[in-house]
């Protein structure tokens, strides 16, 4: 209880924050708004078909996050606040609130982006509750491990580049089940259909939500 | 609560890889009792408090939250660890250190000295038995100098108080000194 407790101060901590400073929620909005004109521009409204269009949505989402996740560790090495916080929080509830923020983040950013992929792209589905299944499970894998390699990549001098690269391969399984459950929500509306990738992403987020609770400890400490 | 503490160390050595920073360090302290640790530039002064940074402590590589205001990184804090009454105990700690009336200002608007001034705030929150203060007049006035010696010499009357410092102002609060490095 204690543990949740004070992962939720963290959170609130870190909220208060990005309210005042907003780089988080800048750097991912504008990338994905920026990415997802330049994508319409270049492959034209109606040329791609539906599968591309998932890929797409996948892809613009996975940068986006890329660009502003870190932070949230960053900042803290950064700004020489780490040390502080190791003083009075213990690394659990640290990892726990962190992710919590993170994930709230990619929310909103799914919540803007999305309706304008759909209205950008001319995209439809005729599984929208499938589709919002998909991304928040999605989600909750996607920001697990980006909290996850944001701590491991926080002490490194080449933050930027450093954190897509570990990235790419440790949420690729997020990005494949992902794809694959948009491009049925295109034409299906049951939950039958696309019952493998919510397994899948399910199951990624337990794994690394779980194996994030138990490494945690090591990767902010040393 | 009142309690009885002591803190007695034997051996401790701490490594960079290959590299020994110190070794076979031993030293006892009981309640009202202090410590000065000295040594020249890089000889591990920090090291040897950052080993021990699990109570009360003030040092250059500890900042609070610059975004946020003075008082809204004591109430975080405060939550933490659980502290009560948080808030009129910061305003107390604040008006003693000579922050009265900045409690709202942004840490980021904070001089060098307020800053230092406000680790002490961060620090005794939590009325510590232990309280490890590194480089502990870095940046100060001479009136915050003299307030951070009135709080050691309370510090020092009936709980610990270890210090890590080259200046010879502030090694005098300690009563035993150990030197580290070469």
């Amino acid at each position: 209880m204690q543990l949740v407790l004070k992962a939720w101060f963290i959170f609130q901590k870190d909220l208060k924050q990005e309210f005042k400073t907003r780089y988080s929620i800048n750097a991912i909005l504008l990338f994905a708004i920026v990415t997802l004109v330049t994508v319409s521009f270049s492959i034209g409204t109606f040329a791609a078909s539906a599968e591309i269009k998932s890929s797409l949505l996948w892809i613009i989402l996975f940068f986006a996050a890329m660009s502003g996740l870190a932070h949230i560790f960053v900042r803290e090495e950064e700004k020489h606040t780490a040390d502080t916080l190791k003083l009075v929080a213990q690394p659990m509830s640290i990892f726990l609130g962190k992710f919590l923020f993170n994930f709230i983040l990619l929310i909103v950013l799914e919540i803007i982006t999305l309706p304008l992929f759909f209205a950008v792209m001319n995209f439809s589905v005729e599984g929208v509750t499938v589709l919002l299944s998909v991304l928040l499970i999605g989600s909750i894998g996607l920001s697990a491990g980006a909290t996850m390699i944001a701590a491991i990549i926080a002490k490194a001098s080449a933050k930027g580049a450093l954190f897509t690269v570990l990235s790419f391969p440790i949420l690729l399984p997020v990005l494949i089940a992902g794809i694959s459950g948009t491009k049925i929500a295109v034409y299906e509306s049951t939950f039958k259909a696309a019952g493998a990738e919510l397994q899948m992403l399910f199951a990624y987020a337990v794994v690394v939500i779980t194996a994030a609770l138990l490494l945690f400890d090591f990767v902010w400490k040393e | 609560m009142k309690y009885d503490m002591q803190i007695i160390v034997r051996s401790l050595g701490k490594n960079f890889g290959a590299q020994k920073v110190f070794k076979n360090l031993n030293f006892e302290l009981s309640d009202g009792q202090s410590l000065a640790i000295t040594g020249p530039n890089g000889s591990g002064k920090t090291t040897l408090v950052r080993v021990y940074s699990y109570i009360g402590l003030v040092g250059p590589y500890l900042e609070l939250y610059e975004e946020l205001t003075a008082l809204e990184n004591l109430r975080f804090f405060a939550r933490m660890r659980g502290i009560k009454d948080a808030f009129n105990r910061s305003m107390n700690l604040l008006q003693r250190l000579g922050l009265d009336g900045r409690g709202d200002d942004p840490v980021k608007n904070y001089s060098s000295g307020m800053r230092q001034r406000l680790k002490y705030v961060f620090a005794l929150l939590h009325e510590p038995h232990v309280l490890i203060l590194d480089e502990p007049t870095s940046n100060l006035d001479v009136q915050g100098v003299n307030t951070v010696y009135g709080i050691m010499t309370e510090q020092k009357k009936d709980k610990i108080l270890i210090l890590a410092t080259n200046d010879q102002a502030d090694v005098k609060y300690g009563d035993q000194q150990i030197a580290v490095g070469p």
